[in-house]
Order: C-alpha cells, then structure tokens, then sequence
C-alpha cells in the first residue's frame, strides 16, 4: 500500500465522536459512581456521621482527598496526551501532601507527646489498608479504560496516576465511615493505602496504555 | 508559531468536526515532513528508504488513531512531534536498530516528497494479512483501488454504515498490529 493509498483510507473514518477530555470526563463520573455502589453497599457512613459533620478534623480528611482527586485527574489527563508532561500539573499534586503535612503539624503542636503513638496508629490502620484498595478497583478500571484513548508517553506513569486518582477517589468514600480523624492517622495511612493503588495502576498502565 | 503549523492547527480543528477535505489537506501537508524525519532517522541508521516510508505509514496511522487526544487550545506541531518520535522509535525498534540520536521536531525540518512511488509498503501489505478477509477486502477496495464507500458497500452487499464500522476496526486492529509486532522483538 503507498502512503498516498493510506492517506485515502484515514480520510474516509469519521472522526472520534468523544475527545480524549470527554471520555476521561465519563470515565469519572463513572469511578464516583462505582466506589459509591460499593461504599453504601458493604461499608456504609459511621454511625455518629451527623456529628462528626461539625468536627474540623473530620471535614479536613476531605479536603485532602478530595483536593487529591481532583489533581490527580487534571494530571491524568495531562500525561494520557502524547505531548503531555507531568511538569505541567506537578504542582497542583503537591497541593494535597503539603495541607496534609501543615495539619500534622498543627496536629503536634495541639497534642501532648504521649498522645501522638496512639492518634497515628489509631484503631483503623488495617481496615484503612483494605477498604481503600477494594473501593480503589472499579476506579481504576473506569480510569483505565478511559485512558485507553489517550497516547501517554510513559503508560507506566499514566496508570499510576490514575492509581493515584482512584485512590483519592476511594479515600473520600472511606473517610465517611472511618472513625480515626486525627491527621496523624490520615497522613500516615490514607497516604500508604493510595500508594499501593498507584503501584497497581502503574503496573496495569504498563501492560494495557502502550499504544 | 509557525504559519505551517497554524494551517496543521486549522486543518486538524475542521478535521475533528467532520471536514474531511481538511483532513486530506492537514494529512498531505504534515506527511512530506514526518517523511523527512523519517529518512534523516533511517540515513543515520542506514536503513534504506523504503523502511522510511513504513515508519512513515506507522506515524500517519498512529496520527489517525490518536487524533482525539490533540487539545486544540495547544500547537499542534508538538503532537505530531511526540507521536512521531514514539512510533519511529517503535518502528526501528522492531528492525533491531537502535536510536540514539535525537528526532527533531517535525515541524522545522525540510519537507521531503515520495520517491518510492511505484513500490508497495512491505509493513502494512504483511500486517493486512492479519485481518479478517472482510476488513482486508474493504480496506484494499477504499485504498488500493480508490472505491468509495458506498461503491465498497453494494459490491460487498453492505450497508454504507457496517462499511465504515468494518473500516474502522480494521484500523484500530492494523495499530493493534504494529504494537505487537514491535514488542515481539
């Protein structure tokens, strides 16, 4: 076939009916609805949700990760477009992490020393490190096939933000039910438990995002 | 930016809303400069020409493919640099070459017209081989034999629309095709 033969064939497919924005687009709403299904499903809000609302503490937990998925999938977007570069959308990453980091200072500075062990480790750590993987997985497959469309130019790198999305996104969910507000406990935990969605999402980004 | 990238930008925005005429006019200028890419690449490599012409091929199918992902608020010049550069690495790649030199940007280089002419890529003729004897029959008589595709669809008692499906797919499994040959190796 001459390269001019082929030039044919490209003009005559229709153009994609979604643009790469639009698809991630759905593919969000989709990872909200997904980790909602299975949240209100097998883990439900704590019992003492109503008052919790009023707490400082306890709405801090969604700012942090709710500031996280929203940078994560600016930043996915980003890095699904072949000329895309993570330097672009790097900053706006760091946002989550460094609120996070002046609560834990705050945090200390609040609490007494022989309190800090007892807040970090909290009672929740192992149920922090199960759930948010679990909620994490349909995220990530509604993330991942959204970037399908993409062309990043490092699929490893774009799978794992997009872990890090569906992470954050699972986070939000988690933090309703989870009883442990203090930041000493969600800095150290929810931190981890994205962090091992990221690594799976870097893995699949490897085998599935080449293109 | 350059006013040939401007025109690619214009082009590839009428493109994206269904113009195809632009969309030839966009594919035919941007092709003599991957072209020039893709020799310059090759001479270093001392691949031969018509193995340019293959990347090339690779390069305008992976545009194709990928056209979705071009935000039309950015040039365009580095998108099609970006897409160039992933897909020649592939390409030689796969011919057990080695690229370290670097790819330069599309856009600036000296556009380089086909002298392959009379001769039939080696790459896409091997890949079509693959696809389902429908898909082959269909992008032979669009290509090769310049049918259209309602011609396409009352020789191949089709309808207009499972043409362009069938057309469609058979593209995406072409791109699917380089992939996997490239990763063979």
């Amino acid at each position: 076939m001459k390269t001019d033969d082929l030039i044919d064939l490209l003009v005559t497919d229709p153009p994609p009916r979604w643009r790469l924005r639009s698809t991630l687009a759905i593919a969000v709403a989709g990872a909200v609805v997904a980790a909602a299904a299975v949240f209100f499903a097998a883990v439900g809000v704590r019992p003492d949700f109503a008052e919790a609302v009023g707490s400082g503490r306890f709405l801090f937990k969604f700012v942090v990760t709710i500031t996280l998925a929203i940078a994560a999938i600016a930043a996915a977007l980003e890095v699904a477009r072949p000329d895309g570069r993570l330097a672009r959308r790097g900053l706006a990453l760091a946002i989550a992490p460094a609120l996070g980091a002046c609560a834990v200072a705050g945090e200390l500075m609040l609490l007494p020393d022989s309190e800090w062990m007892r807040r970090l480790v909290g009672s929740n750590a192992r149920v922090c490190l199960t759930v948010i993987p679990l909620l994490a997985a349909g995220p990530l497959v509604c993330l991942v096939a959204a970037l399908r469309y993409g062309a990043p130019a490092n699929p490893g790198q774009a799978g794992a933000i997009a872990g890090i999305a569906a992470g954050a996104i699972a986070a939000t969910f988690y933090a309703a039910s989870c009883t442990d507000d203090s930041p000493l406990f969600v800095m150290t935990w929810y931190p981890i438990a994205i962090l091992i969605v990221s690594a799976a999402g870097y893995l699949v980004g490897r085998a599935l995002l080449r293109w | 930016m350059s006013r040939r990238e401007s025109e690619w930008a214009a082009w590839m925005r009428a493109a994206l809303d269904g113009d195809a005429r632009a969309y030839r006019l966009f594919l035919e200028s941007v092709t003599p400069y991957v072209r020039a890419v893709a020799r310059s690449q090759c001479r270093s490599l001392r691949a031969t020409e018509s193995e340019a012409e293959d990347a090339v091929q690779e390069v305008l199918l992976a545009i194709h493919l990928k056209r979705g992902t071009w935000d039309p608020s950015r040039p365009i010049g580095p998108w099609i640099g970006a897409i160039a550069r992933n897909k020649l690495i592939d390409g030689l790649r796969r011919r057990g070459r080695y690229i370290d030199v670097p790819i330069d940007d599309v856009v600036d280089s000296l556009p380089v017209q086909d002298q392959t002419d009379r001769i039939s890529m080696h790459d896409v003729e091997t890949l079509l081989g693959h696809l389902k004897v429908r898909q082959q029959d269909i992008v032979r008589s669009i290509s090769v034999h310049g049918h259209t595709i309602s011609d396409t669809a009352d020789r191949l008692k089709m309808t207009e629309g499972a043409v362009r499906v069938s057309l469609h797919r058979a593209l995406k499994a072409l791109g699917a095709l380089y992939r996997s040959s490239a990763r063979e190796d």
